[in-house]
């Protein structure tokens, strides 16, 4: 298996985000800081070989979101994405 | 938040795979495609998470079934497929993800590719249609190693012949059965083209697989002309670590 392989969807974050988010990130759409790609944060490519969490654009690979959980202590960066809109239906 | 579910039932689907039934009394219910954590836990406090899809049809019952294939080098499935027994406990959460989901008022073609276990989230949704007597079309491409291998075989057999509208190919990688027209291989273009439904028809595509898998299978249904908003895929690889 590629390197290029070895990332989930960004659904396979649900869990984790979940200890944070009141609603479901995976359906929100967001968009990329980067390159302006809107997606769902479903599609996001997930990479989880590290201490956390880290998504990144389907399209351009820039990262979206890092999350870790270290010791009861939960880091959460956005920087990535300009924004997440959530369905509150 | 984390529920607690007990073993209510064990079925074997293959020689590595098995079927749990959980009972929890605080199920909300979920949507076909959703899948849950499990949390396993030891006595020194070491606990491992890893991610199930649920196998059940979307329904009111407090129960959820999650079908887990033992990996070789895991550290989660082993127990869950060889030790887990009926009465033991075990942490959930969920259900999660709002993203892969077939719900039961969708009307329209779909379209389902699997490889391996890919097949378990996809099944959901295949049960729950028919628990909700949907008559949306379906069609299954399950690419599988060998015929020993295939999950839920009988009850697909079952399904797709009591109901036209559901309709199943198997694509077999290293074996198949005696006169199976088809030699061993992967899944591609040709067969994609053959067994799913033409793009023009506008289906909703899931795909779920090891992350090679749903690259190609996705890869193929885009060349055939379904729109990348109309293919859903999910992907599966080895996850976790220790918490």
């Amino acid at each position: 298996m590629s390197a290029q392989m070895n990332y989930l969807d960004g659904n396979a974050a649900a869990g984790e985000l979940s200890k944070i988010f009141a609603i479901d990130v995976t359906a929100a759409q967001g968009q990329c800081a980067h390159c302006g790609t809107k997606k769902r944060f479903a599609e996001a490519h997930l990479y989880m070989q590290c201490p956390g969490l880290v998504a990144r654009c389907c399209v351009c690979e820039h990262i979206l979101l890092r999350f870790a959980d270290v010791r009861h202590r939960a880091f959460l960066d956005l920087r990535g994405m300009s924004y997440l809109c959530f369905d509150t239906a | 938040m984390w529920r607690v579910g007990t073993v209510v039932m064990l079925h074997d689907e293959t020689t590595t795979a098995r079927t749990i039934t959980l009972e929890v009394p605080d199920w909300p219910g979920h949507l076909a495609g959703q899948h849950v954590d499990v949390r396993l836990t030891a006595a020194d406090g070491y606990s491992a998470v890893r991610t199930y899809s649920i196998a059940s049809a979307t329904s009111l019952e407090k129960r959820v079934e999650l079908t887990v294939e033992r990996l070789p080098n895991g550290e989660v499935s082993p127990y869950l497929t060889r030790q887990v027994a009926v009465g033991d406990r075990l942490e959930l959460r969920g259900p999660i993800g709002g993203w892969f989901v077939w719900r039961t008022e969708q009307t329209e073609p779909v379209q389902l590719i699997a490889g391996g276990s890919g097949l378990v989230p996809l099944m959901a949704m295949i049960r729950s249609r028919a628990a909700f007597g949907s008559s949306a079309p379906f069609r299954l491409l399950y690419s599988v190693r060998e015929p020993g291998a295939a999950f839920y075989c009988d009850e697909l057999r079952r399904r797709s012949e009591n109901d036209r509208s559901l309709s199943l190919t198997y694509a077999y990688t290293r074996a198949t059965p005696k006169d199976w027209p088809r030699p061993p291989g992967r899944i591609d273009a040709a067969l994609v083209e053959e067994a799913a439904w033409p793009s023009k028809i506008i289906p909703t595509c899931y795909v779920c697989g090891p992350t090679p898998f749903v690259e190609s299978a996705a890869g193929f249904l885009s060349a055939c002309g379904h729109a990348a908003d109309k293919i859903k895929t999910e992907r599966f690889g080895p996850t976790g670590g220790r918490k």
